[in-house]
């Protein structure tokens, strides 16, 4: 497969989820701006937008839903936003058309076209609802038109290692805004989690069980660990010849971080949430660095992969 | 600017919002304001918004087999908190009266023997079951959920109308409506303090945990629903996932061994307690109707050998039998000492020397009630039958006295409810619902509020063409988060530690060439 395919199947695995990801994220903290009087909007929103790396505005400066919203949500041309980032799987569809399905390639086509009128409804619920459907739907196809080849595992892989940055994230903002912040239960709820997490414990529910759950679960695929297992599963997959001793950059970093999460006692890593969780973003990144420097190599995008970090 | 109150009539009953002085009670103030910044056509939207909330859900029932949203009306009742005082602590005084009553039936029947209670009351019930006698519940709980029926008259003038300590339905609508409604008044949620609903799926499991059997550490607690068919399926369904237990059928449970087990995927599970939503006569073969399919055969044995727990306990509806009714005044003073908070609505017993003259006397003023009826069936509002009706209920009273009770037409108070026309008054009801985990009885606050949609109607039963409102009670006392629970300050991330968002290199080539597009596009239109 052409390194520039694969770059596009990994992205459109990665804008999808981050889509999907982002959109549960704000749906949660736009929930608890309406419903609890005592929010504190202005600094909510601001450690949000430094969560999600956005930047924020001066102190002066009131930051209110709206801002983030449409930083965040609305964005057409930032790909860490909601529409930028369906805006950009198009574009990297469109790049790798002869590989997609041509059902993949409708959904994502139909998505964009859709954007326009799906923005800015009168309940922002709505949207958020709109865009977990259509990432739904793409995951639907993905799994029953895609043959388990290198495609297959591209798409996964982008998936998987956005899929446990974007938890991280969504556990930072937990963390950070302490007992302001959205519930534990608010949180797997917006996690798809919340059924599957009464069922694992029943009534016996903690704060502590939530969080270990999102963290560690190794059943559940929303969790950071069982993210983790999937890109290293992928990578396997996509060179299952290891050397006699030494592993290759991407799996050391996801693998480093996710046995830093798994073999710690809990409570350890809850004593500092935000670092554990900016770890784990960092190591997120560095994979997907040492994923485009051994599958992706182009001499051309080197300089621009300079210049961006 | 006309607002939507403005040909608000004055009904004959009491209006909860608003006084006749035309002004909104105190604790409606808010709520009022809110409303009447409404226009009608934007009440209506949000009536619509609930109902395909519910369609979406599938909070629905068959009507006439087309599948309707549950009605839930727009406007929701509210409580101050003072009155909720007054109320809650009514409904727990009562399950515990109710609660001691049923210990003394299928036990010693002191309250016979003292002369409180005739037993000719209680063997005479069509539920009371003497097979339920020597079912010991391990922590002397018989009464898990109850659901106590209220009614009022005027500010503070609540009466209890019946109660149901057999299988109570509705709690499902009271968490249903609440995340409706909360969806579709943000704002009044944002600015009032609502008690929430949310824990009482918690206290239910909890309540069923605590009454497991004696050495039982980690119980296995099941739903039994009686299947998909029966009309509360909806709510079974609710209570399970949000206890995450199972929902069995009687044909998913079995008995050996003198326990009971269920059939998994790896082999069979012990049950330790039973929240059954199956009424007594179907839930054992062996020892109620023969050919009941819903229930399991032995399930009876093994509740008298201790080794599983059936919540609610079977033959429970003795005491909610309403010629028992009337004597629950007399049963919470005899069994708690205390006077009680919450009054009956007067009522004849139509076996008292003289009452049932006086009954049939009077009958076209008067509602009569099957006793052990529920959910409206066969009562009968004398003021709205018609002779040939009364006629032939005379000849019924006459020949089963036992079988009924008589009551003055209670003036049910009204709420504004979205109708037709827009807001009438329409006349409700309370269900509030009470967990009694043994050591305590925690009241659900708010409950469900019944409505009776058509003008006039006194009889609120969703089966009979009744809606629903959500009940807010109003002041949380109880702080919603523990203050300084460690982290609680927020923080923000340093600017340099947040982790970048990455994207396709390639992309950012495209994005500059967009941009700049729609830049020359912006000046070339300009």
């Amino acid at each position: 497969m052409l390194s520039r395919i694969a770059e596009s199947l990994f992205w459109i695995g990665r804008y999808v989820e981050r889509a999907d990801d982002t959109a549960r994220l704000l749906d949660v903290h736009v929930q608890i701006l309406l419903e609890d009087p005592w929010a504190e909007e202005d600094l909510a929103c601001r450690s949000l937008l430094s969560v999600m790396d956005r930047p924020v505005p001066p102190d002066h400066v009131e930051v209110g839903r709206e801002h983030v919203l449409d930083v965040l949500g609305y964005d057409r041309f930032s790909p860490s936003s909601i529409a930028g980032a369906l805006v950009a799987a198009r574009e990297n569809a469109r790049r790798a058309r002869e590989i997609v399905s041509t059902e993949l390639w409708e959904c994502l086509n139909a998505s964009w076209n859709q954007l326009p009128s799906q923005m800015r409804p009168a309940r922002p619920h709505d949207y958020f609802t709109w865009v977990r459907e259509r990432a739904a739907i793409v995951t639907g196809i993905m799994e029953s038109t895609t043959s388990r080849d290198e495609t297959w595992h591209f798409l996964v892989l982008g998936r998987a290692i956005e899929r446990a940055d974007m938890t991280a994230r969504l556990l930072t903002t937990r963390a950070l805004l302490g007992s302001a912040g959205p519930g534990w239960s608010t949180l797997l709820r917006s996690c798809g989690a919340h059924e599957a997490f009464l069922r694992t414990y029943r009534g016996t529910a903690s704060d502590e069980r939530a969080a270990g759950f999102l963290l560690l679960d190794r059943l559940f695929p929303r969790s950071i660990v069982y993210a983790l297992n999937e890109a290293e599963a992928s990578l396997t997959a996509l060179e299952p010849v290891a050397d006699r001793a030494g592993i290759d950059d991407a799996r050391r970093h996801i693998g480093h971080v996710r046995s830093n999460l798994e073999y710690r006692p809990l409570l350890e890593i809850l004593d500092d949430l935000p670092r554990e969780m900016e770890l784990v973003q960092r190591a997120c990144s560095a994979a997907s660095d040492a994923i485009r420097g051994r599958y992706f190599p182009s001499g051309a995008e080197l300089t621009w992969v300079g210049e961006a970090l | 600017m006309a607002d939507l109150f403005d040909d608000y009539p004055a009904g004959a009953a009491w209006d909860e919002m608003i006084g006749t002085d035309g002004e909104a009670q105190p604790a409606y103030r808010h709520v009022h304001s809110a409303l009447a910044q409404l226009s009608a056509g934007e009440l209506r939207a949000r009536a619509d918004t609930l109902a395909r909330s519910y369609l979406k859900q599938g909070v629905t029932f068959d009507f006439a087999g087309e599948e309707r949203p549950f009605p839930l009306d727009v406007v929701p009742r509210v409580l101050a908190g003072d009155e909720w005082e007054h109320v809650a602590p009514g409904v727990s005084q009562r399950v515990r009266a109710l609660e001691a009553f049923l210990a003394d039936v299928y036990g010693p029947q002191k309250a016979v023997a003292d002369g409180v209670v005739p037993r000719s009351v209680i063997v005479s019930s069509t539920h009371f079951h003497r097979a339920a006698r020597g079912v010991e519940p391990p922590n002397g709980v018989r009464v898990h959920v109850s659901g106590i029926d209220l009614v009022r008259d005027s500010l503070g003038g609540w009466r209890v109308l019946e109660d149901n300590v057999r299988v109570p339905s509705g709690v499902s609508y009271v968490l249903s409506n609440r995340r409706a409604m909360a969806q579709t008044f943000p704002e009044l949620f944002a600015t009032l303090r609502i008690r929430p609903v949310v824990d009482y799926s918690r206290r239910l499991l909890a309540a069923l945990m605590a009454a497991a059997p004696a050495g039982v550490d980690d119980p296995t607690v099941v739903v039994l629903t009686p299947g998909v068919y029966n009309s509360a399926y909806f709510e079974h369904t609710l209570l399970a996932r949000t206890m995450g237990v199972e929902l069995v059928e009687g044909r998913d449970l079995y008995v050996a061994g003198g326990r009971v087990w269920m059939r998994t995927t790896q082999g069979r599970r012990r049950v330790d307690v039973i929240y059954r939503r199956v009424d007594d006569e179907f839930l054992d073969p062996v020892v109620f109707r023969s050919d009941s399919l819903l229930g399991c055969p032995g399930l009876m044995t093994c509740a008298r050998l201790g080794t599983v727990t059936l919540a609610n306990a079977v033959g429970n509806g003795v005491a909610d039998d309403k010629l028992l009714y009337t004597y629950v005044p007399d049963l919470i003073r005899y069994y708690l000492g205390e006077d009680p908070v919450l009054p009956n609505v007067d009522t004849w017993r139509l076996e008292d020397p003289g009452a049932l003259e006086e009954v049939l006397d009077r009958l076209p003023e008067l509602v009569v009630k099957p006793v052990d009826g529920s959910g409206g069936k066969g009562l009968v509002v004398g003021p709205r039958a018609t002779r040939a009706e009364l006629d032939e209920l005379r000849g019924r009273l006459r020949e089963d006295p036992r079988g009924w009770i008589a009551q003055p037409v209670v003036q049910l108070s009204t709420v504004p409810t979205l109708v037709e026309d827009g807001l009438r008054p329409r006349h409700v009801d309370l269900r509030p619902f009470a967990v009694n985990d043994g050591d305590s009885v925690y009241v659900l606050p708010g409950g469900l509020t019944r409505v009776a949609l058509p003008e006039g109607q006194l009889v609120v039963n969703s089966s009979q063409g009744g809606g629903s409102k959500d009940t807010w009670v109003l002041g949380g006392r109880v702080p919603r988060r523990a203050p300084g629970s460690g982290q609680s300050a927020p923080q923000t991330v340093p600017k340099d530690a947040s982790v970048p968002i990455d994207s396709n290199p390639s992309d950012r080539r495209v994005q500059v060439m967009q941009q700049q597009q729609t830049l020359a596009d912006g000046g070339t239109t300009c």
